[in-house]
């Protein structure tokens, strides 16, 4: 009889169902993953070392280039790292502002989450539905940012500028009639929060497709039930946060338990799996969605009633108004200082952490008095999750490792930095 | 009593002597222990029912030797631990100097939270830290044969060697870097309430 052997397979790192560039080396026993060996660093930028060379404020679009399909959460936690060291308060209204982007952006990540993750498991009609309402959340990108991906809008201190009044227009040209731009420009009417407000009154029926495209479908629960359980223990032993650890069982979500911003203030539920399977953290990110859009409709009740500065008056922080600059001495000083030489920020060190789409994204500073930080740590949720990848996909069948790095919602960018 | 309070007055209970300084600042909780205590007081965190660390969030690595305008005179590398407590709702930075700079080594705390196992693997990585009792101290994010730990303060920004395809040998080589690394906004240290902030 032939001797059998374990078989050692490259799955990546240039593999559509990889998410990126992740070369997994998988040990195979016929078709059953023996060990998976997640090889990373393929897309490593040294961020934290650039962010050394960096002034304060000059990293911030460093932070959207991280976990890419959630820009602006990432940039908050930054902002809220750099803004307990310096202790200075943003005001309410910035706070509403970040708060409503934030869920905007954890639709954005985790509408992208489940169209690939269901390209990835063979449904593939999910992310046809999924880019469309993606559309829609980077158009709202566009129109406070100027950018529908990088948006560099958080700064420290509060958000680079108030809602705008109005929404960018569709224009007729060759490929568009009409009457198709005067249909595409029906809801873009109004300003930024009347384009939102129809969105929040969309999005609850575009889910409950979701739900009857995926959620009872048969060829969906056969490839994601049981598969990459974790127990609630493993799961805090292996460092999960977000959506992962929830899914697992134990509720733990810092939006609840450790507010930051407005969070306290706001009503939503937070779900919880029942058997940490992929079929549960599907379920949780689902509702997390749900959750989401509650919160945007609260916060933009809130902005409508509430005008009010957007970033602190201390221009030790953040540039004063142009007007002032061009009249007044002392503004004009302090223009020239804070964009020569930057944010001065006091010795110490912090840790700022936000409930990411994807799990903690905490960044830790050191800073020794100067404009630039001595030294950034980005924790990223993703880099827990992925080092779990081996204890997960063990006695798995190679198929199901798709599964299993769908549901971990990997992004190379924040796991490489 | 705060939370913070009460965080500081159990690990003081908890660690007593072994604590090398607890800092509770900017509602963050900092403690500094010995190397040779490091992996007990470690597991004691973990353990023990008052404190229940039961998460470990992140690990890295920091190289002093830059630190301030005066220059640093303690020891070189440091580790950096973030732990969370799901149960307590409550975080604790822990901190731990390796005592020698020519060979950093810090125990492994593999074993106490299976988080640590690459996040030990980039410290090692990127500064060169190294932890005994790690069973798989690979490096994790730099090049397959790369030479260095890049993130220590005297590794220069753009690095030693650059890649390109030569099309001559008709493959990718590597040669020196061919940038001159450059400063647009120097590093100032302000001394203390400069411009009244």
């Amino acid at each position: 009889m032939a001797e059998i052997r374990n078989y050692t397979m490259n799955f990546g790192p240039q593999h559509p169902a990889a998410h990126g560039v992740l070369r997994l080396v998988l040990e195979l026993d016929g078709e059953v993953v023996q060990r998976a060996d997640p090889h990373i660093g393929l897309l490593h930028r040294a961020t934290e070392k650039l962010a050394e060379t960096r002034t304060w404020i000059q990293s911030v679009p460093y932070m959207d280039r991280l976990d890419y399909v959630s820009m602006m959460s990432n940039e908050h936690a930054y902002c809220l790292a750099v803004e307990k060291l310096l202790g200075i308060e943003v005001p309410v209204r910035a706070q509403y502002i970040r708060v409503m982007f934030d869920e905007i952006t954890r639709l954005l990540n985790h509408l992208l989450w489940i169209g690939c993750h269901g390209l990835d498991v063979g449904a593939m009609a999910m992310v046809l539905y999924t880019f469309r309402e993606r559309e829609d959340l980077v158009d709202a990108y566009e129109a406070v940012s100027g950018a529908r991906m990088h948006a560099a809008y958080y700064r420290p201190g509060g958000v680079y500028r108030d809602l705008p009044d109005r929404m960018p227009q569709y224009t007729e040209n060759r490929f568009k009639s009409a009457s198709t731009v005067k249909t595409l420009n029906e809801n873009r009417t109004g300003s930024l929060l009347d384009f939102l407000e129809d969105f929040t009154n969309r999005f609850p029926t575009y889910l409950d497709e979701y739900h009857t495209l995926l959620t009872d479908n048969r060829i969906w629960k056969q490839r994601l039930v049981n598969v990459g359980v974790v127990s609630p223990e493993r799961a805090l032993q292996l460092g999960f946060t977000g959506a992962m650890l929830r899914g697992s069982g134990i509720a733990w979500d810092l939006r609840k338990k450790q507010p930051y911003e407005v969070y306290a203030d706001l009503d939503f539920d937070i779900p919880v799996g029942v058997n940490g399977d992929s079929y549960d953290r599907y379920l949780v990110r689902m509702e997390e969605m749900r959750q989401s859009n509650r919160i945007i409709k609260q916060c933009i009740d809130w902005l409508r009633k509430n005008p009010g500065p957007v970033i602190t008056d201390n221009h030790k922080v953040a540039p004063p108004a142009r007007e002032g600059m061009k009249s007044n001495m002392e503004e004009l000083i302090h223009h020239f200082k804070l964009f020569t030489e930057g944010i001065h920020v006091p010795e110490g060190e912090a840790y700022a952490a936000v409930e990411h789409p994807k799990g903690e994204f905490g960044i830790y500073f050191v800073s020794d008095g100067a404009n630039k930080p001595y030294r950034m740590k980005i924790r990223a949720p993703g880099y827990a999750h992925l080092a779990a990848m081996d204890e997960m996909a063990r006695g798995h069948m190679i198929a199901d490792v798709v599964t299993i790095i769908g549901s971990q919602d990997i992004v190379f960018g924040e796991i490489d930095r | 009593m705060s939370k913070l309070e009460t965080l500081g007055q159990s690990l003081q209970a908890q660690f007593g002597e072994r604590l090398k300084s607890l800092k509770l600042a900017l509602g963050e909780a900092t403690i500094e222990v010995d190397a040779a205590d490091y992996l007990q007081v470690m597991q004691e965190l973990r353990d023990s029912e008052a404190l229940c660390f039961d998460e470990l969030i992140d690990l890295c690595g920091v190289d002093y030797s830059t630190y301030g305008n005066d220059g640093w005179s303690g020891k070189r590398y440091a580790v950096v631990v973030h732990l969370l407590s799901v149960a307590k709702n409550w975080r604790l930075r822990v901190r731990v100097f390796a005592p020698d700079d020519a060979f950093p080594a810090v125990d492994s705390v593999v074993n106490v939270w299976s988080s640590a196992n690459w996040f030990e693997r980039e410290a090692f990585d990127l500064f060169g830290i190294v932890f005994p009792g790690h069973e798989d101290l690979r490096r994790i994010l730099t090049d397959y044969g790369f030479i260095g730990h890049p993130f220590r303060k005297d590794f220069p920004i753009s690095g030693y060697v650059e890649m390109r395809y030569d099309p001559d040998q008709g493959r990718v080589i590597y040669q020196p870097v061919t940038i001159e690394p450059r400063e647009n906004t120097p590093r100032i240290v302000r001394e203390e309430n400069y411009g009244d902030v």
